[in-house]
């Protein structure tokens, strides 16, 4: 059997948990779109750690009867995986995104500039090129 | 420029088989519509034929999604300069034909906003699948009671805006589903929505953009999202809360 105290203590962790992802939605910090899985995997260990008859059949299944609170951090280890790996396939999707808009911004401004050179010939600003990221061309591949 | 004409704002997302007939007929229906046509990164010619019938249109560089797109269309009509603008969707499914009544409550200066509803009494019989009536069965009873005013239909995009329905949107609208959340939304902001009867038709090409696997997904996001907007706080324009 779960000692109480682990009990206790994984439960409030837990309620802390969907708490803050309340706020942080209620304050316009996180979309509800990402904070979904974070609520679920608060719920669910909720629910592991109040129902402890039920952790203790799940480690007998799993072979962990001797210490059932291992599934508290095998089921929170799970949702880390699958909250990080849907985080990376949002990260490829904005990364996408991220070049489509920067391509886009480049034709339009020399198409811009194009547009003004008919009408007064030579280019309008010189602009500072905003390398915050060291062009990849430089880079060594590592 | 603009001073009486209207903006119909229709979001689009590979709509090539409808957006002809759809601008055609808004054109159609009262000589003092603009139409906007918001193309939301398709790969079909929805675009160009939109152009080719006399709409202006805005391309999204991407796929944005519908909240997003449809917003685009808002900023679009703030930065204009327009009074009114109206939205319908590019599929065909709503009758321009009845931009009339939408624009009623607006010219009399009885709403901000005026949503056409499909299961408001007078409407046509339109019967969604099971699946789909459940969702919006669902969405109408807790707007209503988050509202405490009676709203049928929180998923129609079909609507009739002010300037103040139009800069309140242009400003903040949610992404998925965003109609049931904006609803909330122009409640808090203390702004009059009115709900029109209106008859709307089956979807004439292309393929609604919720399947029924993502459709928990997106009941659960929104109710999500329509309880914790209950819980914001929301700047009221002075003269309202001066007058409240």
């Amino acid at each position: 059997m779960t000692p109480v105290r682990v009990s206790v203590a994984a439960a409030i962790a837990s309620l802390l948990l969907i708490l803050i992802v309340l706020e942080l939605i209620r304050g316009r910090r996180l979309k509800e779109r990402y904070a979904l899985l974070w609520l679920v995997t608060g719920i669910v260990l909720l629910v592991l750690s109040a129902w402890r008859e039920g952790l203790t059949t799940i480690a007998g299944w799993l072979g962990v009867a001797t210490y059932p609170p291992a599934i508290l951090f095998a089921v929170a280890t799970l949702f880390i995986i699958i909250v990080l790996l849907h985080y990376s396939t949002v990260l490829s999707q904005l990364d996408d995104q991220n070049t489509l808009i920067a391509q886009r911004l480049a034709l339009l401004e020399a198409e811009v500039a194009r547009q003004h050179g008919e009408r007064d010939a030579g280019p309008t600003v010189a602009r500072e090129p905003e390398h915050s990221v060291r062009p990849e061309s430089l880079s060594p591949e590592p | 420029m603009t001073a009486g004409r209207i903006v119909a704002i229709v979001p689009a997302y590979n709509e090539a088989g409808a957006i002809g007939g759809v601008v055609d007929a808004i054109r159609a229906a009262n000589a003092l519509f603009d139409v906007v046509v918001v193309d939301d990164g398709s790969y079909d010619e929805t675009g160009v034929i939109a152009r080719s019938r006399g709409a202006a249109v805005v391309t999204l560089p991407y796929n944005i999604g519908i909240g997003g797109t449809v917003q685009t269309g808002f900023k679009y009509a703030l930065e204009r300069g327009y009074e009114t603008a109206v939205r319908l969707d590019g599929d065909g499914q709503h009758d321009p034909g009845e931009l009339q009544k939408l624009l009623g409550p607006i010219e009399r200066g009885e709403a901000d906003i005026v949503t056409g509803s499909r299961f408001v009494e007078g409407s046509g019989d339109y019967r969604p699948p099971l699946a789909r009536r459940i969702g919006i069965i669902w969405f109408a009873r807790i707007v209503s009671l988050l509202t405490r005013q009676r709203v049928t239909d929180t998923t129609s995009g079909f609507q009739a805006l002010n300037r103040k329905g139009i800069a309140l949107f242009a400003g903040d609208y949610p992404s998925d589903y965003p109609e049931v959340e904006a609803t909330v939304l122009v409640f808090k902001h203390r702004l009059r929505l009115v709900e029109v009867p209106v008859t709307m038709r089956e979807r004439e090409t292309g393929q609604s953009s919720i399947t029924f696997v993502r459709s928990i997904y997106y009941v659960a996001k929104v109710t999500l999202a329509l309880f914790m907007a209950m819980l914001r706080k929301y700047a009221i324009p002075q003269e309202e809360a001066a007058g409240s």
